[in-house]
């Protein structure tokens, strides 16, 4: 029998040289008349030692890396195909340390699986979740993600459930499971993760939603930066489809889902799930007024769930094992998992699942292992680029949607970016004005027009044109943007610019007057 | 009358240039046409189709918008209303190279900055910019999901991890 070498498809392993990797160890093998089998799975997120190569051996798959392709000769020197000794060995997958203390519940599987195999799945307890949903009534489908406790993913916290609930008591001939895939807040990357490295999961937690809210159409709606995902992910359900798990007949138990991806044109505001949702309607990517909300008027006017990837890959396993078995993880009235993700100026870069509740700290410092460039950490930004930058002072703070809320941030899709102390805090806080005025929509006056306002107030302080009047604007324009914009962008990009405010305020003397004390 | 022929002559050069270019814009039309066809039946067709032409000519040409909006019944100003307002899709033709560098927080807290920067220098262009020989667009990205292996650039569609302004320019040939 072939001997498996798994190398990660990955984007992100990929980015670091998995397809030259991949072909080297195929040629070699071929060459030394070996008998291999290269698969190419999915990462387990641990990017500091992408690309990751594993080799099936008899005492369990064994980790090597990070491998380039110039360690391809040693690594059949020493006979790597059994596992054995080399400077790059890692031990068994499953004991490192980074992986072995996490709680994937989410991300079972990926890394693990073939991200295209359905046999790879179902031996992985893969569509038990769906089984056990296709026994059960649509509004036991439904009691058991509200008991589970869990919300909404994508950042805003909304209690999936009672989503589903109101979409699954509106009246209409079609309904629809709309994907969130448009993953476009730096330092967040579980999204594209999971549809490269486990797509199935987030078939089958359509198909469930689908089964608890009569929608029987769903979309996947994903971003062009990333074809690898996309590519995964429509393979993926051709290959349901051809198994009779997506179509007119799920199971054989006569109820219809089907889906399809649908590609994005790089706007970040797409994120926000009415210009989403205009979006695919192939309209301008502005964004809806609320109400009516998408639940009820949602695709083409039609009743709509739309949840983010990991809320919609975090269904499965509660109707596998149960509500309660996913609510006994996390903290407070955050239940669950959560997949952080550690990226930015950090040594250990990677996505780590764990019930709510580690401290910022924690997260930074012994899962992060401190900044790549080991000089000291000075800001972390959680939650993408309308996440809050907290400073050291804060790093106790519990990794929970109300703690983070209690101290002016949010997790948001739950990204963490780290700093190091070059950082210049202005200059951050005049990037994330800048964003906002380059991914607005244009829909509303606060957001179009305040952020460019922004970075103008960013730019006289910079001068030290009468600087205290500049930051008193910048609170003003900031109050207003808050609360007068229709969307979290233009009403979260405050979030990154006062915090630096607050937290850094050294940051933001005039340049000119630090020249003239020096 | 030496005059009248060389006259005709280039007025047949004109007929005949004339009717190679009504014959690309035929062929063109033919082309959007058939994209529209074949997608038409999708609910909400249009981005799904703007994506397939840009694939086909490497760009949104002009005369597509018309083809586009004939096809889904919407007035050409809506279909450039939406081709517009997203930053995929080109109105020119991009260089044989395209360069697109991340320039979000996760990979500016690893250097993008100095990376953009030097890129720019040394292609002399600015983001969103072809340089003079058509050869190299440069254009900023806002995140790849490569924020773990900072910084990151996409290089006609393969992405790089933990780049350099060196690596990125070699693979361009530049």
């Amino acid at each position: 029998m072939s001997i498996k070498v798994y190398v990660p498809l990955d984007s992100g392993s990929v980015a670091l040289g998995a397809d030259d990797v991949a072909s080297a160890i195929a040629d070699k093998a071929s060459d030394a008349g070996a008998d291999v089998k290269v698969v190419r799975n999915g990462s387990f997120g641990m990017y500091w030692l992408e690309p990751m190569v594993e080799v099936e051996t008899p005492r369990g798959r064994v980790a090597y890396g990070p491998v380039s392709t110039d360690d391809i000769d040693a690594l059949f020197d020493a006979d790597f195909l059994t596992g054995g000794a080399h400077k790059l060995y890692l031990g068994r997958t499953q004991d490192i340390p980074f992986l072995k203390s996490q709680s994937r519940l989410t991300f079972q599987r990926c890394g693990i699986v073939d991200p295209v195999s359905l046999e790879d799945y179902r031996a992985n307890e893969g569509l038990t979740g769906l089984e056990n949903a296709l026994k059960m009534t649509d509004e036991e489908i439904v009691k058991a993600v509200t008991d589970s406790g869990l919300r909404g993913r994508g950042g805003a916290g909304f209690p999936t459930g009672i989503k589903w609930n109101t979409v699954r008591e509106a009246k209409g001939d079609q309904k629809y499971i709309v994907c969130n895939a448009d993953e476009g807040d730096s330092g967040t990357f579980a999204d594209r993760m999971i549809m490269e490295g486990e797509p199935f999961v987030l078939i089958e937690g359509m198909i469930i939603a689908g089964l608890a809210t009569g929608a029987t159409k769903g979309y996947v709606y994903t971003r062009s930066e990333y074809p690898t995902a996309i590519d995964v992910m429509n393979e993926a359900i051709e290959v349901a489809r051809a198994a009779g798990v997506l179509g007119d007949n799920i199971l054989g138990s006569g109820k219809a889902f089907d889906m399809e991806v649908r590609m994005g044109a790089g706007a970040y505001v797409c994120g926000e799930e009415t210009s989403l949702l205009n979006s695919m309607e192939g309209k301008r990517g502005v964004v809806r007024a609320k109400p009516p909300l998408p639940a009820l008027e949602g695709f083409l006017g039609r009743p709509t769930v739309v949840n983010n990837v990991i809320s919609l890959c975090s269904v499965p396993v509660i109707l596998e094992k149960g509500a309660e078995y996913y609510r006994d993880y996390g903290m407070g009235r955050s239940r669950g998992t959560i997949p952080i993700q550690i990226a930015g100026n950090v040594k250990h870069g990677g996505l780590y699942e764990v019930g709510f509740g580690l401290t910022l700290g924690e997260i930074v410092e012994q899962l992060g292992g401190g900044t790549a460039s080991g000089r000291p950490v000075k800001a972390v930004q959680v939650g993408g680029p309308l996440g809050a930058y907290f400073p050291k002072e804060l790093f106790d703070t519990p990794f929970d949607y109300e703690e983070f809320a209690k101290r002016d941030g949010l997790i948001g899709h739950a990204g963490v970016v780290v700093f190091d102390d070059t950082v210049d805090m202005m200059k951050q806080a005049r990037f994330a004005m800048e964003f906002c005025a380059i991914e607005s929509c244009g829909k509303c006056t606060p957001c179009r027009i305040g952020s460019v306002r922004g970075t103008e107030v960013v730019d006289k302080l910079e001068r030290g044109e009468e600087p205290e009047l500049q930051i008193e604007l910048l609170h003003d324009l900031c109050e207003t943007m808050k609360f007068g914009s229709l969307c979290a962008l233009g009403g979260f990009t405050p979030y990154p610019v006062l915090s630096a405010l607050t937290h850094f305020p050294d940051d933001f003397k005039p340049r000119a007057l630090d020249i003239a004390a020096e | 009358m030496p005059d009248t022929v060389q006259n005709k002559q280039e007025f047949d050069n004109m007929l005949e240039r004339e009717a190679c270019m009504s014959e690309t814009t035929e062929d063109q039309n033919v082309r959007v046409a058939a994209i529209c066809d074949r997608l038409i039946t999708l609910e909400g067709p249009l981005l799904p189709i703007l994506h397939e032409v840009q694939e086909e000519f490497g760009h949104i040409p002009d005369g597509a918008l018309q083809t586009i909006a004939k096809k889904l019944n919407l007035s050409r100003a809506e279909v450039h209303g939406v081709a517009s307002f997203y930053h995929d899709f080109r109105e020119e033709k991009a260089g044989k190279h395209v360069i697109k560098i991340c320039r979000a927080e996760a990979c500016q807290a690893m250097g993008a900055d100095a990376l953009g920067d030097e890129i720019r220098r040394h292609l002399k262009v600015d983001w969103s910019q072809t340089t003079a020989d058509h050869k190299i667009t440069l254009e900023p990205v806002f995140c790849l999901g490569l924020c773990a292996c900072a910084p990151a650039a996409m290089v006609d569609g393969k992405v790089v991890g933990r780049v350099s302004a060196d690596r990125i320019l070699e693979k361009v040939g530049s």
